[in-house]
């Protein structure tokens, strides 16, 4: 070890023999026996040294190959959205007091911090219509994973049947998948673009422990969701829904539709789009599930002289407290996310998320007319969409996107055909309110161009 | 504080008992249980037609301070559930042997009754947790 390394390390170098003593060897060195010499310890080949104002000038020199959202238009969506943060989110989520990604393990001594998870939690329930929602789970694919998981433990592990629509982004999926493993659970239903919403009601039965369907869906279709909670709840199942929250600015909840566990990315709300993550899902239930739920939970109460506080409640369902048989064995939340989230929405406010909402509304409307209009392509479906919808190009998508790339500054949209067979061609394009008129006149044009 | 055993129940070493009224059979947690656990908030109930081995966990009950399973004493099928706990979780401090009974059940096989503790048994068991717990 060397001199600088061991500074950090606490135990003195009498400490250390002793150690060697007792498990019987000389020295350090003599623990790494197992690996062969010539791989124990290897060279590291370095460049030399440079300064600070050097290797700075270096860093910027590769970032500035990056591709940034700023200086290029984006149309590409698919479960990541480019929408505007207010400066007002960094500024407090950069504060001092705020600046970490965990939860304090003293908890009840950062009443700010719990204050701030309370009303993220707050405004995500009046977001979606729902009556509990806990901290955040990683991103909206953990999110659903663990709402399936809950769907099955509220049915004491006897329903093993999930019901998922093909609609549903394709990275949750995998992330259901991946995450149920070794449970014994059947997924059924996305096998096919064929079956729809009401073939997938059809398949849910006395086994099934959830359907689960996206809204939004993944090709940006908004689902008429009247009567199919009342259809699975027939079935003693149970109805999950994944949402964009951006479009609960102006589309009715999924709460108000009788679902029991809503989720989905909350990255929209104040997170940038930055490289894939960090993001944060959130996860609501009724309260009659509260206890099946995973993930930490912040509740308000007062203290013996009736002031307001807050406080980590429900606790015996965490894994710290109920071991093996807590929830789930991930209760990290994402809270600096959660609390760009909650600042998003308070800053937003109920008129601005709903002005926010309309503007991709209409501009995602006024791109598909124009599209529509051009010669070779055509829009795929005639069902009412938010901000996404998907459109048959006359050339493979992957050529089109190289072209919008290399020739007008245009990040082009999601390649349909790479996840589903029968969509080949297509492309999933996403506008939002940060897309000017402007910017959708130079798609249209480039793309016409780009057919050629 | 004095440890209360019902002389008309049977006891486990995890601190259950049962009490056998003809075909049916009360289950629940002990007085030393309940004080161990402080303030009960929450009792997750089998469903009424379950059945368990003897020994395997068949309730969660959730205090204040903890989780902890809650194991049936003999094999069994569920008749029936206290319901009333769903309201009043804290029946089962203040009348563990009473109201706060968790499940009746349909024993298996009368026969397991006589590998669980005596009253008096139990009693001295519990002393000398209790004694152990002093030092």
């Amino acid at each position: 070890m060397s001199a600088g390394a061991r500074s950090y390390v606490p135990h003195t170098d009498a400490e250390r023999q002793e150690m060697l003593a007792r498990i019987g060897v000389e020295s350090v060195q003599d623990l790494f026996q197992a690996v062969p010499a010539a791989y124990r310890f290897p060279k590291v080949r370095l460049p030399d040294p440079v300064s600070e104002p050097e290797i700075l000038a270096e860093l910027r020199a590769l970032a500035d190959d990056n591709l940034d959202v700023q200086r290029t238009a984006c149309f590409l969506g698919a479960g990541a959205y480019n929408h505007f943060v207010p400066s007002v989110v960094g500024h407090i989520t950069g504060r001092s007091e705020f600046y970490t990604a965990y939860t304090p393990y003293q908890p009840e001594i950062s009443q700010g911090t719990l204050q701030s998870i309370f009303e993220y939690q707050t405004m995500i329930c009046a977001l979606t219509d729902m009556e509990v929602s806990n901290a955040s789970h990683y991103d909206g694919a953990t999110a659903m994973a663990e709402a399936v998981i809950m769907a099955h433990s509220i049915s004491r592990g006897k329903r093993t049947k999930v019901v998922l629509s093909p609609t549903i982004h394709p990275e949750y999926r995998d992330t259901v998948r991946t995450y149920t493993q070794g449970m014994g659970l059947t997924l059924v239903g996305d096998e096919s673009l064929r079956n729809d919403l009401a073939s997938l009601v059809g398949l849910v039965d006395d086994e099934t422990a959830c359907l689960i369907v996206q809204t939004p869906d993944f090709l940006g279709r908004i689902l008429d969701l009247e009567g199919v909670a009342d259809a699975v709840h027939a079935r003693k199942a149970l109805l999950v829904v994944a949402c964009d929250p951006i479009s609960l600015g102006m589309l009715r909840p999924p709460g108000d539709f009788g679902a029991d566990i809503v989720v989905g990315d909350g990255q929209a709300l104040g997170n940038p789009i930055s490289y894939g993550g960090p993001s944060l899902g959130f996860f609501t239930c009724r309260e009659e599930h509260v206890r099946r739920m995973a993930g930490r939970l912040v509740g308000q109460t007062v203290d013996n002289q009736d002031r307001t506080g807050y406080v980590l409640t429900l606790a015996t369902r965490e894994q710290h407290i109920r071991r093996e048989r807590a929830t789930s064995n991930i209760c990290t939340n994402q809270g600096l996310n959660a609390l760009a989230a909650a600042v998003y929405l308070a800053a937003m406010g109920k008129c601005g998320l709903a002005h926010v909402a309309r503007l991709c509304y209409h501009r995602a409307h006024y791109a598909a007319q124009q599209i529509a209009q051009l010669e070779g392509y055509q829009m795929v479906s005639s069902a009412p969409f938010f901000k996404e919808f998907v459109v048959r190009c006359p050339i493979p998508v992957e050529e089109l996107n190289d072209t919008l790339l290399s020739e007008y500054d245009i990040l082009g949209g999601y390649d349909l055909g790479q996840v589903y067979p029968e969509l080949q061609n297509a492309m999933l394009l996403c506008v939002t309110e940060m897309n000017t008129v402007d910017q959708i006149h130079e798609l249209v044009d480039a793309l016409e161009e780009a057919a050629l | 504080m004095t440890i209360q055993v019902d002389p008309r129940c049977l006891y486990t070493k995890t601190h259950e008992w049962i009490r056998v009224e003809d075909e049916i059979a009360y289950c629940g947690i002990t007085d030393y249980a309940q004080e161990q656990l402080s303030d009960i908030v929450y009792v997750e109930m089998p469903e009424p037609g379950d059945s368990f081995a003897q020994g395997e966990v068949y309730s969660v009950v959730e205090s204040v301070k903890a989780a902890s399973d809650c194991y049936l004493p003999v094999a069994g099928e569920i008749a029936e559930i206290n319901e009333e706990l769903e309201e009043s979780p804290d029946l089962v401090n203040s009348d563990p042997y009473g109201d706060g009974w968790f499940v009746q059940i349909l024993i298996e096989d009368t026969d397991e009754l006589s590998k669980l503790m005596s009253p008096e048994a139990y009693r001295a068991y519990v002393e000398r947790l209790e004694a152990e717990g002093e030092h």
